[in-house]
C-alpha cells in the first residue's frame, strides 16, 4: 500500500463528489414528485429519458472518444445533469429533442472541456439553452398541468412569463389579471417546464441542501433578494411590471437560483464572489425577462455569469492564513 | 530600386500620392456604378410592390408618406402600403401590404423585423397564401384581423402571439391609412395625396 | 525557372493547408462567424475576400519600394480600403442579390486581418508574382474554411447543403444558423482539423 503524505488535518470529512451529487439529487425529489403529480406520463418519459441519455452519452464519450480509463458515470454527476436538464424541459417534448439536449449537455457542455470539474458552463443549462434556441416552438409550448395520461398530445397554454411579457410589450395591465395568484404559483400548478411548477418544493430542496452543507445560502438568497428588490421597484414605478411575489415564483427562477446557479464547478469560490455572482444573475434575469427576445432570462443570466466566474474568483481571493495586509 | 527613406518629405509625398490615386480610382468606379445602383434600388422597391400586389406589370405613382410614417404607393393595380408597429416582441416590425381596389389583401412582405428566430421570425411565411394563418384574400372590412385569442379570425403563429398581434396591427394600420386616403379621394377634399 | 514554379506552388499550398487562415491562423474571425450561415454565403464571402487579397498583394508588392517604412501601415490601409470600396460598389451594381446577403460584411473586409497581415508579412517582402500566388493561396484557404463552416452550419441548422435537402428542415437545430452556433461549429471544425493534421 502506498502511504499518503499530506499536511494536517488528517481527518476526512466524508465529503466526496458523489456524496454531494446524490445529495442534490435527493433535494430534487420533492420537486420531482410534484412534477409527476402535475404532468403524469409526460414527466416520467421526459425525466427518465433525459437521465438515461445523459448517462449513456457520458459513458460513450469517455469510453470511445476520450478513452479514459476511469469510469465517471458512477459519481452521479451525469444523473444530476440529466435530472436538471429534464426539469428544464416541457413534459411534451419529443424524445429525439431530449436526446439532442442530453448530447449537447454532456458532449458540448461537459466532456469537450475535459469532464466534470473542467466545464466553464453548467452542462444542463447549456443543453437547455441550445434546445431553446434550436427548437423554440417545442421549447416554448408549455403543457397545462393536470393531463396525467398524455405525453405528446397535450393542451398547451400561456405561461405566467408570456403573460408578463405581453403586458410589458403592449403596456396593457389587463394581461396581468390573467396571472395566477402568487400563492397558487408558490404551491404549484401552472403551465411551465417540469421543474418550475412548485416554488415551495424547490425551496424545500434548497433548505435540505443548505442543512446538509451541500451549498451555502449566499447564491440563492442573493439572486432571489435582487430579483425581489428590483422587480418590486419596477412594479411600484409602473404597474405594467408584475408584482414581485409573482415574479419570484414564476418561471425557472427558483429552480435556477437553488439548483443551477449553485453548481460547484461553475460558481465562484468565496462568499464575497458568490454574492456578486448572485446579484448579477438577479439583475440580468430581470433585464432579459423584460426586454429580451426570449421570455425566460434565468438560464441566459446564469450562463453569462458562469463565464464571469473565473474573473470573479481572481478579484475575490480568500485571505491566506497568516497573511498580513500590506 | 532602393527603398525610400522615411523622411518627412518622402512620407508626405507618398501618402498624398496614394490618397490621390485611390481617390481617383474610387471616383471613377463610383461614376461607373452610380447608374446601375440607382436602377437596382428602384427595381427592388418596384419588385416588392409587384410581389405584394401579385402583378407582373404596373405603374407606380409618387409615394405618399403620412404623418405616422405609413407610406402609400398607389398603382394602377391597387395600393401597396408600408406600415410599421413598434411593439413586436423584439422591436419594430415593418410590413408592406398590397390591397386591390376593393381593399382585399393581395399579399405582404416583411421589410424590417427583429423578432426571435424560429418563433416570431416565422411571420414572413406564416400569413402568406398556404400558410397556417393565411390573410391573403381577406378583406379587413369583412374579416376581423386579430388573433384567435383576441376574438379574431387569424391563427396566431405557434408560441408567438405577441409578434402575431404586432403584425396584424401593421396590416390594420395599413388598411386604415388606405381607407382614409380613399375617403378623401371620394369626397374630393384632396384630390392629390397630401404631404 | 522550374524552381520558381515550384516555389509559387508551395506558396499557394501554404495558404490553403499549412497556414490556413481560418483553421490555423484564426484570422478574419468576424466575417468567418458572421457570414457563414449557409455554404453559398460562406463561399461568396471567401471569394470576395480572395479578390481583394490578390489585388492588394499585387499592388502592394509593386509599390513596396515607394513607401517609406514609417507610413507603410496607413498606405496599406488606404490601398485595401479603396479596393474594398470598389468591390462593394461593383457588387452592389452588378450582383445585387449577393450584396443583399453580404452587404453589411463587405466593408468589414477592410479590417480583415488576413489582408493587412499578408500585405505586411508577404507582399511587402516579395515580388508581385509570388505575392499574387500568396493572395490566391490564402484566399482559397479562407474560402475553403468559410465554405466548410457554412456547409456544416447549413446542414446542422436546416438539413441542407448548397440548398440540397438531406433531411427535413424541422429536425435542424436552428442555433447553428444563428451566431452562437457559428462559434460552436467553428470550435469543433478546428478540433477536427487539428486531429487530422496531427494524425
Amino acid at each position: 500500500m502506498k502511504p499518503i503524505i499530506s499536511l494536517s488535518p488528517h481527518v476526512h470529512g466524508g465529503d466526496s463528489v458523489s456524496r454531494n451529487m446524490y445529495g442534490v439529487c435527493i433535494a430534487l425529489v420533492p420537486a420531482l414528485l410534484a412534477s409527476l403529480w402535475f404532468f403524469g406520463l409526460g414527466a416520467v418519459v421526459v425525466l427518465l429519458s433525459s437521465v438515461l441519455f445523459c448517462v449513456c452519452f457520458e459513458w460513450a464519450i469517455s469510453t470511445f472518444i476520450l478513452k479514459s480509463p476511469r469510469l465517471t458515470i458512477c459519481d452521479g454527476s451525469a444523473i444530476l445533469t440529466g435530472l436538471l436538464l429534464g426539469f428544464n424541459l416541457p413534459s411534451n417534448l419529443p424524445l429525439w429533442i431530449v436526446a439532442i439536449g442530453a448530447l449537447v449537455a454532456i458532449g458540448i457542455g461537459k466532456m469537450t472541456f475535459g469532464g466534470l470539474g473542467c466545464n466553464p458552463f453548467n452542462p444542463a443549462l447549456v443543453g437547455r439553452v441550445f434546445l431553446l434556441i434550436s427548437f423554440p416552438v417545442q421549447m416554448t409550448s408549455w403543457p397545462q398541468p393536470g393531463q396525467l395520461a398524455s405525453y405528446i398530445d397535450v393542451q398547451t397554454g400561456a405561461t405566467p412569463l408570456s403573460l408578463m411579457k405581453a403586458a410589458i410589450v403592449s403596456g396593457d395591465t389587463s394581461y396581468l389579471n390573467q396571472l395566477p395568484s402568487a400563492f397558487q404559483l408558490f404551491v404549484g400548478s401552472s403551465a411551465g417546464s417540469l421543474g418550475e411548477v412548485s416554488a415551495l418544493l424547490l425551496l424545500l430542496g434548497a433548505v435540505f441542501m443548505i442543512w446538509r452543507r451541500i451549498i451555502t445560502w449566499h447564491i440563492p438568497v442573493s439572486i432571489l433578494a435582487t430579483v425581489a428588490f428590483v422587480s418590486g421597484l419596477m412594479h411600484l414605478a409602473n404597474p405594467v411590471y408584475a408584482n414581485p411575489l409573482v415574479v419570484l415564483c414564476s418561471g425557472g427562477l427558483m429552480l435556477g437560483a437553488c439548483f443551477m446557479a449553485t453548481d460547484y464547478v461553475t460558481s465562484p469560490m468565496t462568499t464575497r464572489g458568490q454574492l456578486i455572482y448572485g446579484v448579477c444573475i438577479g439583475l440580468l434575469t430581470i433585464v432579459i425577462r423584460n426586454w429580451g427576445a426570449y421570455p425566460e432570462g434565468m438560464s441566459f443570466a446564469i450562463l453569462t455569469m458562469n463565464a464571469f466566474t473565473p474573473l470573479i474568483n481572481t478579484y475575490c481571493k480568500p485571505k491566506r492564513f497568516g497573511e498580513v495586509k500590506k | 530600386m532602393k527603398k525610400l527613406e522615411s523622411t518627412w518629405y518622402n512620407m508626405a509625398i507618398v501618402l498624398t500620392l496614394i490618397a490621390v490615386v485611390a481617390g481617383g480610382a474610387l471616383g471613377y468606379v463610383n461614376e461607373l456604378t452610380k447608374g446601375p445602383i440607382q436602377e437596382i434600388k428602384a427595381r427592388q422597391l418596384a419588385d416588392g410592390i409587384k410581389k405584394v400586389l401579385c402583378a407582373d406589370q404596373l405603374e407606380v405613382q409618387a409615394p405618399d408618406t403620412l404623418e405616422n410614417g405609413t407610406i402609400l404607393y398607389a398603382t394602377d393595380k391597387g395600393t401597396a402600403v408600408q406600415a410599421s408597429d413598434p411593439n413586436g416582441f423584439g422591436g419594430t416590425l415593418t410590413v408592406l401590404v398590397g390591397f386591390d381596389a376593393e381593399g382585399v389583401i393581395m399579399g405582404y412582405q416583411i421589410l424590417q423585423t427583429s423578432e426571435t428566430p424560429g418563433l416570431g421570425a416565422k411571420a414572413s411565411d406564416w400569413f402568406q397564401k398556404g400558410g397556417k394563418g393565411c390573410i391573403v384574400g381577406l378583406n379587413p372590412k369583412d374579416a376581423n384581423l386579430t388573433v384567435g385569442k383576441d376574438g379574431g379570425d387569424v391563427d396566431a403563429i405557434t408560441a408567438s402571439t405577441i409578434t402575431s398581434r404586432a403584425f396584424l396591427r401593421c396590416v390594420n394600420a395599413a388598411y386604415a391609412a388606405l381607407n382614409d386616403e380613399y375617403a378623401d379621394a371620394s369626397t374630393g377634399a384632396t384630390a392629390k395625396p397630401k404631404h | 525557372m522550374e524552381d520558381k514554379v515550384m516555389n509559387n506552388f508551395k506558396v499557394l499550398l501554404n495558404g490553403i493547408v499549412k497556414e490556413n487562415p481560418t483553421f490555423v491562423l484564426l484570422l478574419g474571425m468576424c466575417p468567418t462567424l458572421g457570414t457563414t450561415s449557409s455554404a453559398i454565403n460562406g463561399m461568396s464571402m471567401g471569394l470576395a475576400t480572395t479578390a481583394v487579397l490578390i489585388f492588394s498583394n499585387i499592388i502592394i508588392s509593386l509599390i513596396k519600394n515607394l513607401i517609406p517604412d514609417m507610413v507603410r501601415i496607413p498606405s496599406f490601409i488606404v490601398v485595401i480600403a479603396s479596393l474594398v470600396t470598389i468591390l462593394q460598389m461593383v457588387m452592389q451594381a452588378y450582383l445585387p442579390d449577393l450584396y443583399a446577403t453580404l452587404g453589411l460584411f463587405i466593408p468589414l473586409i477592410v479590417v480583415n486581418c488576413i489582408i493587412l497581415g499578408r500585405a505586411e508579412a508577404f507582399a511587402a517582402k516579395n515580388g508581385p508574382v509570388s505575392s499574387a500566388f500568396d493572395g490566391i493561396g490564402m484566399g482559397l484557404g479562407f474560402t475553403l474554411g468559410l465554405t466548410l463552416l457554412g456547409a456544416a452550419r447549413e446542414l446542422l441548422g436546416t438539413g441542407r447543403i448548397f440548398n440540397v435537402t438531406l433531411f427535413p428542415e424541422q429536425y435542424g437545430a436552428l442555433v447553428f444558423v444563428l451566431a452562437p452556433g457559428a462559434f460552436i461549429a467553428l470550435g469543433y471544425l478546428i478540433a477536427i482539423v487539428n486531429r487530422i493534421r496531427k494524425a
